[in-house]
């Protein structure tokens, strides 16, 4: 699947993992991108909601929205 | 209400195939060497396994020595977490490092939910685990009480509900409480992973009895001890009152040598079911003779 998605150089505020965070992208799928993760290995939650890897590019972020990001780590 | 008892067993008398004994002077590296197992094939979660040991991945020295202690130990089952990052690639490196040493283990992901309070919580993060993990399989933790990390039944509970429905197979860390128990199995749950004692505590068993309970109650139901295991004694306890199998962290990656640790754990964990297996002989109040005295001339 191939979307084109407009981008223009407005920024917006984003909350990242905690941190406030200027971003240009307009999708989740370009925020993960241009933040140089690889976007297998992380999981994305938008707003407290679960995002699936095959959805990111149909998300759509606004201006304060906040963006958990997760990682395998070692567990019990 | 389901039905909890279809297929009954009598504790200590389980059929087993009898398997060749081990020539003198066979090497054993591992535990259970592939093709030689002594113990009965299990299955959970769609998968055959022949060890009972499912080992946890946190805490060790280093990656080198989880690997070692992973090979060491013989476990078929490791588990992993996930984390919120803190700040975008803080940590990338060393915890890519981490998960492709657990993926060339070649050991089946068994993803938990630790840190969890709500089902809410538990159900979003299960659904990243099975992206992240690419798999189904969800060990359900939903904590509460922060002091003995104690499983919260009743979160636990509507959590599995749901999650089930949407197809997990969902492994619950919870209680040794029968009902509660049972309400996971009337919610669609398969497998039940009770407590020993409060996670990390290294006590052993507290409460032995409700444990033999689970197991005569809950004859056909994939029964793991989870949580609180010290020693491999406490293993061989869990295995021989006819628990499945059993699933620890701390005891290994603590231990002074983990590596050593999880192959003592591991043989534990395999003699404790032989001898379950075996049927354990009944105790007596006073001595029986075991060498026969009939028709002895008395000497004295």
């Amino acid at each position: 699947m191939s979307a084109t998605v407009a981008v223009d150089e407005k920024t917006i505020t984003l909350t990242v993992n905690g941190s406030p965070q200027t971003a240009m992208a307009r999708t989740l799928a370009q925020w993960v991108e241009q933040q140089g993760l690889n976007p297998q290995a992380v999981a994305t939650a938008l707003n407290s909601q679960f995002v699936p890897r095959t959805q990111r590019a149909a998300q759509a972020l606004n201006e304060g929205d906040t963006i958990v990001t997760f990682q395998p780590i070692e567990g019990g | 209400m389901a039905e909890y008892q279809k297929d009954p067993v009598a504790v200590g008398s389980a059929q087993v195939k009898e398997e060749p004994a081990k020539r003198a002077g066979d090497t054993e590296q591992s535990p259970l060497p592939p093709g030689r197992p002594d113990a009965s094939e299990w299955h959970i979660g769609g998968r055959a396994l022949q060890s009972r040991f499912l080992l946890g991945t946190a805490g060790y020295p280093s990656p080198a020595i989880l690997q070692q202690a992973i090979a060491a130990s013989g476990a078929q089952v490791v588990t992993v977490g996930l984390r919120r990052q803190l700040a975008v690639g803080a940590t990338a490196s060393a915890e890519g490092d981490f998960f492709s040493i657990i993926k060339s283990t070649g050991a089946h992901l068994l993803p938990n939910t630790a840190g969890c309070r709500t089902a809410r919580e538990a159900i979003t993060l299960a659904h990243m685990a099975r992206e992240l993990f690419d798999t189904s399989w969800i060990k359900l933790e939903v904590v509460g009480d922060e002091h003995t990390l104690q499983p919260d039944p009743f979160e636990l509970v509507d959590a599995a509900r749901e999650l089930v429905k949407e197809g997990f197979e969902v492994f619950p860390y919870c209680t040794d409480d029968l009902v509660s128990c049972q309400r996971l199995l009337d919610v669609g749950c398969k497998i039940l992973m009770p407590w020993g004692a409060p996670i990390g505590s290294g006590q052993g068993l507290v409460n032995p009895g409700a444990l033999r309970t689970l197991r005569a109650r809950l004859p056909g139901v994939p029964l793991i001890v989870d949580a609180g295991i010290g020693s491999p004694a406490d293993a061989v306890q869990a295995m021989e009152l006819g628990l499945d199998g059993v699933l620890l962290n701390t005891a290994v990656a603590k231990a002074l040598n983990p590596v050593r640790m999880a192959r003592a754990f591991g043989l534990g964990i395999r003699a404790g079911r032989l001898a379950y297996e075996s049927g354990v002989m009944a105790k007596q109040d006073m001595a029986v003779a075991s060498t026969p005295v009939a028709g002895h001339p008395i000497l004295l």
